[in-house]
């Protein structure tokens, strides 16, 4: 069972709790009933912790190399919310040639043909693989709205320092850090499609620069995602408590 | 920097090992004995603290073994094969990339070289090499900086949505031509399997592997 301790062995002054142990399966929901802010954090324990092997270190190692594993310490991400916000700006940009240039150009005996994203997934319905049409809208036009607005509305709460629904925006980005990778379904199609159909000499597919744009816009999704630093939204509610 | 085989002994910051920060709150926890198969929870954000790994750990060599010969498997087979009055066509994954390339696509054939070829395979060899190094009870050169390398290529390899794209041209070109499915595509089926174990393996978790000493 839970384990609380005053001062466990971490300084007098800190309330450590020993971690609880759940199982892979069962997501502890019954944890949600503890209040948010009995915590002790790295913070109030004057400690910073390493990003790359988790070591704890004294606040004074701030901007020096951690004493274990020698990577540069830092209490938050460095300019995340800059780095977030202009990785963020750059993609919801390049959203709008992503979706409105062709994907790529379909050359034939028949004449030529360009597909935009919506395009093959409306050439998916018609063709009758509902499922499949259901499955690129999600990859290709959602996930990357859904992350676009998801970030600007962490970023947004970072900044009027709004500790609304907590919890609920913790998980949010821990989806976004999750799904991000999956808008990368198109590019791939176009990449094999383009390799198929060069192969067998049937007529020419050439990536076209939505395909770019597209690209460009996950990764740099990707980077905002990275970047953000969810640790910022809990310094409002730890600096409520003082 | 030289391999120092008393570093785990007196590892800077050994009285803090017990201590773990949630990475989405700040929250800080005593680390606790977990049973294989356990997660540790944050109780105040209900992120991910750290999972039992020792089990993971002992099986991660065949592991990433097995994941290497896949991958070299599915990038020597034809992934795709189809058929269209009379003319055969197949491709690699390696050809989709020439492909791009060759349709003067440099970047996006870099992004899908990278997310599909290097970071995967990188991050296998450099997993190969610690674990290889620390079987034989060494410290291994570089270790942090590895380790480091490790955690930073994860999020860029993608095998996984890859083989999704795979099946969605599978499935667009099925309408038009006869389509056969390559070798390769088995090969990157079971390689997205073994990998999804091989990912539930926290690197930073090498650490405390290193930090308990070579058993002698
Ligand atoms: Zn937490």
């Amino acid at each position: 069972m839970v384990v609380q301790r005053v001062g466990g062995g971490a300084g007098d002054h800190a309330v450590v709790r020993s971690a609880r142990p759940v199982a892979v399966l069962g997501e502890g929901t019954a944890a949600m009933s503890v209040p948010l802010s009995l915590a002790a954090t790295a913070t109030s324990m004057g400690m910073l912790p390493c990003h790359a092997c988790g070591l704890l270190s004294p606040h004074a190692f701030e901007a020096q190399p951690c004493p274990r594993c020698q990577t540069v310490l830092h209490r938050r991400k460095p300019d995340s919310v800059e780095s977030t916000w202009a990785y963020l700006i750059a993609a919801a940009i390049l959203y709008i040639p992503a979706n409105l240039l062709p994907m790529m150009t379909t050359q034939s005996i028949l004449g030529t043909s360009y597909d935009t994203i919506l395009s093959g997934i409306a050439y998916f319905w018609i063709s009758g693989s509902k499922a499949l049409a259901f499955l690129v809208l999600i990859a290709s036009v959602v996930v990357p709205l859904l992350k676009m607005m998801a970030l600007t509305m962490l970023l947004l709460s970072v900044h009027f320092r709004s500790i609304r629904r907590i919890r609920q925006q913790t998980r949010l980005y821990r989806l976004l850090e999750a799904i991000g990778r999956w808008s990368m379904l198109d590019i791939y199609v176009v990449a094999m499609l383009a390799a198929l159909v060069r192969a067998g000499k049937l007529a020419t597919i050439i990536p076209g620069p939505g395909a770019l744009a597209f690209a460009a816009v996950v990764v740099l999704t990707m980077l905002a995602s990275l970047s953000f630093d969810p640790r910022l939204l809990w310094d409002t509610l730890d600096a409520n408590d003082d | 920097m030289t391999p120092n085989r008393d570093v785990a002994a007196s590892a800077p910051g050994a009285d803090r090992q017990h201590l773990v920060a949630c990475e989405y709150c700040d929250a800080v926890y005593q680390r606790a004995d977990l049973a294989t198969g356990e997660q540790a929870l944050c109780r105040r954000c209900g992120g991910s603290l750290y999972r039992e790994s020792r089990r993971a750990y002992q099986q991660l060599l065949p592991l990433v073994a097995t994941a290497l010969i896949l991958f070299l498997l599915s990038n020597v087979f034809p992934i795709v094969e189809m058929e269209l009055k009379g003319i055969r066509a197949k491709t690699t994954l390696w050809g989709a990339v020439q492909a791009l390339y060759a349709d003067h696509m440099v970047l996006v054939a870099l992004l899908v070289f990278a997310t599909t070829i290097l970071f995967p395979l990188a991050e296998m060899m450099m997993m190969l090499y610690l674990l290889v190094q620390m079987g034989r009870r060494r410290v291994p050169t570089g270790f942090a900086r590895i380790v480091r390398g490790i955690q930073l290529t994860r999020p860029w390899g993608m095998i996984e949505v890859y083989l999704l794209g795979v099946v969605v041209t599978l499935v667009k070109l099925s309408s038009v031509a006869d389509i056969l499915a390559g070798p390769a595509l088995w090969s990157f089926s079971a390689l997205v399997v073994v990998l999804a174990t091989m990912l539930s393996f926290d690197p930073r978790d090498l650490w405390q592997y290193l930090a308990k000493g070579p058993p002698r």
